[in-house]
């Protein structure tokens, strides 16, 4: 996760570690239930030394680390602010499949039409676990619009490989 | 009459459907074969024409097959005469549409009473199935409403409703999420869900990948035969959230 991520989380008021874990596992829903629960302190310690956040100790409490108070400097209004206004996107993978896809059939070493099936029956047994927590979830809830984007992703490489099974279903009677 | 395994609600040999004869004959349904569990939820997918929609019509007696055999636990269908196989729709099997076929001019009650009252049951019995069943669906608060002032969600629970009131050995669902939007489809698919758990056999035919998905087990039909099957229940891809880089 980048380090943005937690740097924005602690534009809203000066908080400690927990409370950021805790803003993450709420965003999150059932997806954040693979966050490693240190990540939070790592990332802070480092974002500490780059100068984008201080700490401090919170007075009368044992030195723990989730006992320090994170808030961002100057520097870290400035690098959210930034942050928020990129345009970012995750590129999609596509090529290694396609040239998968390829290779194969121009080697003779594998089906194609296997290959497909077998990523096919990965992307269903993945959308059918995304669409169980999506039907588990509060509708309206963070975690819930999210399952919805994995929901829709899967269902768009789906669509995708639908194309691929055509396509190869017609080389292959073509050779 | 070969009596089968008890366990199975549905079983099919060598199914097959066909229309038009010599050089025109076309085989929509292409010696099918398939044993469908109690309390299975099964998917058929498959691109437009592929013969998937026939093939519900044929298991739910709606359509009569040129040739093979098929059996509803042990009642052999393609045995029965006309009255034999309306009956047998009437009581034993429940069809939900994807323009929800409800009666516009009854309500809501009045639509999931219909085939209870069919059937033969009495007017008492009816109301006090269709009350639990639109509990059931979320909508008693829409009893009392004419098809036309619901939603298309609402239309396709009510369907639902109706589908479950017999208390059928299937329900079969033909494209029951393609005229709903997306939340909606939550709705229908979290009903699914719902009375798959309470071990209702279901059937569903389907363009839409989260409904298959759900499924115990999807098929893929091409030119009117079972081309691939995947098993979906059980097992595991590992945590949703490493799907999405998170973990570490």
């Amino acid at each position: 996760m980048k380090q943005e991520v937690i740097l924005a989380l602690l534009a809203k008021e000066p908080s400690h570690g927990y409370q950021l874990r805790g803003r993450l596992s709420q965003a999150l829903g059932p997806l954040g239930d693979v966050l490693n629960g240190g990540q939070v302190y790592v990332t802070l310690s480092r974002l500490e030394k780059a100068g984008l956040v201080f700490s401090e100790r919170t007075p009368g409490l044992p030195d723990r680390p989730d006992r320090r108070m994170f808030e961002l400097t100057a520097l870290g209004q400035e690098r959210v602010s930034e942050w928020l206004t990129e345009v970012s996107w995750p590129k999609p993978d596509l090529a290694e499949f396609h040239l998968k896809l390829i290779a194969a059939a121009s080697a003779g070493l594998a089906d194609p039409m296997a290959i497909i099936d077998a990523q096919r029956r990965d992307l269903l047994r993945r959308l059918r676990e995304a669409q169980l927590a999506a039907i588990a979830e509060p509708r309206g809830s963070d975690g819930s619009l999210l399952l919805e984007g994995i929901v829709l992703r899967l269902q768009a490489d789906l669509r995708w490989l639908e194309a691929c099974q055509a396509s190869w279903t017609v080389r292959r009677s073509q050779s | 009459m070969t009596a089968i395994d008890t366990e199975l609600a549905i079983r099919a040999r060598d199914l097959r459907k066909e229309y038009g004869s010599a050089e025109g004959l076309v085989r929509a349904v292409n010696g099918v074969n398939i044993d469908i569990a109690r309390g299975e939820a099964l998917a058929i997918m498959g691109p437009s024409g592929c013969g998937k929609s026939t093939l519900l019509h044929l298991l739910g007696g709606l359509d009569r097959a040129s040739g093979g055999e098929l059996w509803m636990r042990d009642l052999r269908l393609d045995q029965m005469n006309e009255k034999q196989l309306a009956q047998l729709r009437r009581s034993e099997i429940g069809f939900v549409f994807q323009a929800f076929h409800l009666m516009d001019e009854l309500t809501a009650r009045e639509n999931v009473e219909l085939p209870v009252l069919l059937a033969g049951r009495p007017q008492s019995e009816a109301r006090r199935r269709a009350t639990e069943l639109l509990g059931e669906v979320g909508l008693s608060d829409r009893a009392d409403h004419l098809p036309s002032a619901l939603s298309g969600g609402q239309r396709q629970r009510v369907a639902i409703a109706r589908a479950l009131a017999n208390e059928p050995i299937v329900v079969l669902a033909d494209e029951p999420t393609g005229n709903l939007d997306s939340a909606a489809t939550l709705d229908v698919l979290e009903l699914f869900q719902r009375i798959h758990t309470a071990g209702q056999t279901l059937v569903i035919v389907t363009h839409d990948e989260r409904i298959a998905a759900t499924a115990d087990r999807l098929i893929t039909m091409r030119d009117g035969a079972f081309v691939d099957e995947t098993v979906l229940r059980g097992g595991t891809v590992g945590p949703l959230g490493a799907y999405l880089g998170l973990e570490g």
